[in-house]
């Protein structure tokens, strides 16, 4: 009969949806994630407020980048409150930096060792003596593409 | 029945598992890229090398001086660095071929033939050993600004395009007609 087709039908009941393929789409997160991610790389022991600029270029390729805090420590307690310049995860006094800056060459390969970029991270209220002796060992050690790490933002609005 | 089916393994907490995964990262990600002004350090000169000092004509040379208080001197004379942008962009085109502002020279250039510029011109920064970060910064970027701002006012003009959104090779001549010339003394204390 028909209508005895039709009524079978008629009472449906609520279908769960599938949750088959969720792994799947769950995967598909994950891997874009595990892709993209970049682990933190220090502690910060200075704290750094960096100054804004608007002429900023994006710093490709984290894997050629090294950087140098350069700040007041957090913990002025334990630490005093003099600037000071950091280095992986301790403070450093400017002749190290030579030292630091052979043994990040070291972990790149040799064909990207040229195009190698120092990314200086400077608090704002730092004083510029400090910044031009770190600047001086990084010729010296012909580190020679620098990056002056900033915020963006208009440097002549915000004071 | 005496044929035992193989047992399917229940895969049902894979996506458990690879929530935790995925949680994992999603914390542990940074999604912001490092930003910030680019510039190239000059090589170190040879210790016992003899400095010569490259003979630079005072009309070439556009010096700025920032003080420990975060004065600015530009050529002889205070500024304010909201001011500074103009007056860079000005030294750098000398369009009233004011003799006391860089010599013009008609130079060849790729696709775009010759051109007026002022090819020697040099911007002299010097700094203090007492000035903050804050202001060198901002002077590091009004010098940009203007060598940007003439990059774009020009391939505007030429092409209807801002620089960033010229092909490479047009970039490049633009940035041949406009070379960026920020030179940084040799460090010593200007005083204040």
């Amino acid at each position: 009969m028909a209508g005895g087709r039709f009524k079978k039908k008629g009472k449906n009941k609520i279908q769960a949806i599938s949750t088959a393929s969720l792994p799947d789409i769950v995967f598909m997160l994950l891997f874009f994630f595990m892709v993209t991610t970049v682990m933190k790389q220090d502690d910060l022991k200075v704290s750094i407020h960096a100054p804004k600029a608007t002429e900023v270029k994006k710093l490709e390729n984290k894997s050629l980048v090294s950087y140098i805090y350069i700040g007041k420590p957090t913990q002025t307690r334990i630490y005093g409150d003099v600037t000071q310049i950091q280095l992986n995860d301790a403070f450093a006094d400017p002749d190290q930096i030579r030292e630091f800056i052979a043994a990040e060459r070291e972990t790149m390969d040799e064909a990207d060792q040229s195009k190698m970029t120092v990314s200086l991270k400077v608090d704002g209220k730092t004083e510029m003596g400090i910044v031009t002796d770190v600047k001086q060992q990084l010729r010296r050690a012909s580190a020679l593409k620098i990056n002056y790490s900033t915020l963006k933002g208009d440097p002549l609005g915000g004071r | 029945m005496a044929k035992r089916e193989i047992q399917e393994i229940n895969a049902g907490s894979m996506a458990d598992i690879a929530f935790l995964l995925l949680i994992f990262f999603l914390v542990t990600t940074t999604m912001d890229t490092d930003s910030g002004i680019v510039r190239k350090l000059p090589p170190m000169p040879e210790e016992n090398t003899q400095q010569d000092d490259v003979q630079i004509k005072e009309r070439n040379i556009f010096v700025v001086l920032v003080n420990r208080d975060n004065q600015l001197l530009v050529e002889g004379e205070l500024m304010n660095i909201k001011d500074l942008r103009e007056a860079t962009k000005e030294f750098i085109i000398n369009p009233t071929d004011d003799p006391d502002l860089p010599a013009k020279e008609i130079k060849e250039f790729p696709i775009v033939g010759p051109m007026e510029v002022t090819a020697k011109h040099v911007i002299s920064l010097r700094n203090d050993r007492g000035t903050s970060y804050e202001t060198y910064i901002a002077v590091q970027n009004e010098l940009a600004a203007a060598y940007n701002e003439l990059r774009d006012e020009y391939s505007l003009r030429k092409w209807g395009k801002k620089f960033d959104d010229l092909e490479a090779d047009l970039q490049e001549v633009v940035e041949d007609i406009y070379p960026m010339k920020i030179s940084e003394a040799e460090p010593k204390n200007v005083g204040g």
